[in-house]
């Protein structure tokens, strides 16, 4: 367990220090220098330049903190979502329960990529959003926080649906019922905390699939938009350039890589922490 | 099993016909709209040209008209013309199919017999050397992001080997089969590398449950040969709970074809929805996303069925 911490550790002091270290060269994530171009490692810029001149190892501290952040807060958006769904159907039952189960089940089965390709296309000066909201970092960061919300509920759903099942009926829940409690009282002190564990578990455990799919979709370029800097954009430029600079393919993706491998042995290792069951060999 | 397979089967069109309402509304919403690309192709088109266009086309009428419409002509067969291949739709979709299906299909079976393997491997002596490594390479490949993966095999077998080509689904002029197979090695190996890390987890999992089991302390107390055991006694059932988990699994199979169809630049239907969507091309778009969705509920309907036969304790009926 401590060397995934430690890896993850490093990664996320080292993302956030990346204001600093801009400092130190001299330049920032976004400084375009057209006359050093794909130059190599050299004490300006310790990882080399980019197409475009730009400081690749600024630009990997920045990707790390984006991804970070998205893969935090969209960890817990998902969970919100999950858990609101999940209330509903385990506190409703019938239909509703029914209904709602259905479609966690339909949601699980179907290919999530192809959707969330259209979702992202959307143009939301369509929905009536302002324009230059919807160029603003703010929407580009909330939207791929939406799309992920949208396909990662389902765990939790699950999780705090049998929770809810199981605790809608006893003497408690029904004391507070009694008592006048209004529904949305019930279901947020009385039954929620009870699902706390393994949500919490299954949320941390989400992180690091979220920041593939958050990689995958800046990769496909649907994601965080140039000029701020993602591991999975970094990629998607570096794949034109491969035959000619291929270590800017292999910097960002070393990084998704060992944050996501750390991510997932971190959140195995909680699991069976938490488990007493899956402990041992 | 008729009545099961009914029933499922009026599910799938439920869930597609919902799909088809949903992705039609959304597709609306994507930016730029055939009329706008008419008159940018024109400057003289004149506002009563575009309300004749509009009305040609209708685009005038309400959404749930115009749904019902595409939906009337798509049940005849009729799902329009590509803008982007110049095409009818049907043409541009099935070729690209068969190229898909034959990726999945590969990958599929090859990550899932290196699965079972690397499984049944692992679950024999759980807490060993061979299984604390067969799991660290799982989760390295749960962890791997495909599209890297894919990178660094380029990197490696087309720019510095040179062995392999790197994209495309054969040469130009065409070089029979051999050249066929030469253009898929890089994208199976990327889609079965991609799908081999959970499919051994799941696999490892089943076996250790399977062998826990107390039929298989009696198989051996019998005296069964440890080769029999594991293969006659304990896959057999360590497959039932596989297949649930391998259904629920071909979602992330297309989506994985997606993203290696897309690297290797694969003529599949992954590629022709990411490139249909990014386009504009709302009939191809909507075909290939309702065509993608349909061939997963129905790989999900037939390891269902799987499991009927599986699992004797599930009545045939």
């Amino acid at each position: 367990m401590k060397g995934p911490l430690l890896v993850l550790g490093v990664i996320a002091a080292a993302s956030s220090s990346g204001p600093l270290v801009a400092v130190a060269l001299g330049t920032d994530a976004q400084g375009v220098d057209l006359l050093v171009r794909l130059a190599g490692p050299s004490a300006a810029h310790p990882l080399g330049t980019d197409e475009l001149g730009r400081d690749v190892l600024l630009r990997v501290l920045e990707g790390g903190r984006v991804s970070l952040a998205i893969g935090g807060i969209a960890a817990l958006a998902a969970a919100a979502l999950g858990s609101l769904i999940g209330l509903t159907a385990g506190y409703l039952g019938g239909w509703a329960d029914r209904i709602l189960m259905r479609a966690t089940d339909g949601v699980i089965a179907l290919p999530l990529l192809p959707l969330l390709i259209v979702l992202a296309a959307l143009d939301l000066t369509k929905l009536g959003v302002p324009q230059d909201w919807v160029q603003s970092e703010q929407i580009t960061l909330m939207r791929i926080i939406a799309l992920v919300a949208l396909v990662g509920w389902t765990t939790a759903a699950r999780l705090v649906r049998s929770a809810t099942l199981v605790t809608r009926n006893q003497d408690f829940v029904r004391a507070a019922r009694s008592l006048g409690a209004p529904v949305p009282h019930i279901l947020l002190w009385h039954i929620l905390p009870n699902a706390a564990g393994p949500l919490v578990v299954a949320t941390a455990l989400s992180v690091g699939d979220i920041i593939l799919l958050e990689s995958v979709l800046s990769f496909l370029g649907l994601g965080i938009q140039p000029p701020m800097a993602s591991w999975g954009s970094m990629l998607s430029n570096a794949q034109e350039l491969i035959a000619t600079a291929p270590l800017l393919a292999i910097y960002p993706g070393a990084m998704i890589f060992s944050t996501v491998m750390s991510c997932n042995l971190l959140g195995d290792a909680f699991h069976k922490r938490l488990d007493p069951r899956l402990a041992g060999p | 099993m008729i009545r099961f397979t009914a029933i499922r089967l009026v599910e799938i069109i439920a869930v597609l016909a919902l799909m088809s309402f949903v992705i039609y509304a959304l597709i609306g919403l994507m930016p730029g709209d055939p009329i706008d690309l008419m008159r940018a192709a024109d400057p003289r088109t004149s506002a009563a040209d575009i309300a004749r266009l509009k009305a040609i086309y209708g685009l005038d009428r309400p959404l749930i008209d115009r749904y019902f419409a595409w939906a009337g002509a798509a049940l005849a067969g009729e799902l329009g013309y590509s803008r982007l291949f110049a095409a009818p739709v049907l043409v541009v979709l099935l070729p690209r199919l068969v190229n898909s299906l034959l990726l999945m299909g590969a990958s599929f079976a090859l990550a899932f017999s290196a699965a079972l393997a690397l499984g049944i491997a692992a679950a024999r002596r759980p807490g060993s050397r061979l299984d604390a490594v067969i799991n660290l390479l799982s989760f390295a490949g749960i962890s791997m992001p495909s599209f890297w993966l894919a990178l660094l095999l380029m990197l490696l077998f087309a720019v510095e080997l040179g062995w392999l080509p790197a994209s495309g689904i054969a040469s130009a002029g065409g070089g029979g089969a051999g050249d066929r197979i030469r253009h898929l090695v890089l994208p199976v190996a990327t889609l079965t590398l991609a799908s081999l890390g959970p499919y051994t987890r799941f696999a490892r999992a089943a076996m250790r449950d399977a062998l826990a089991q107390a039929h298989i302390r009696t198989a051996r107390a019998k005296g069964a040969g440890e080769m029999r055991v594991v293969i006659h006694h304990a896959l057999r059932s360590a497959l039932i709970p596989l297949v649930t988990l391998l259904a629920l699994s071909f979602g992330g199979l297309v989506s994985g074809a997606l993203v290696t169809e897309t690297m290797f630049s694969y003529p599949g239907m992954g590629k022709l929805i990411f490139d249909a969507v990014m386009g504009n091309d709302y009939n191809l778009a909507l075909a290939s996303l309702l065509l993608a969705t349909a061939v997963t509920l129905a790989a999900n309907l037939a390891a269902d069925l799987a499991y009927f036969g599986l699992d004797p304790r599930v009545s045939l009926r």
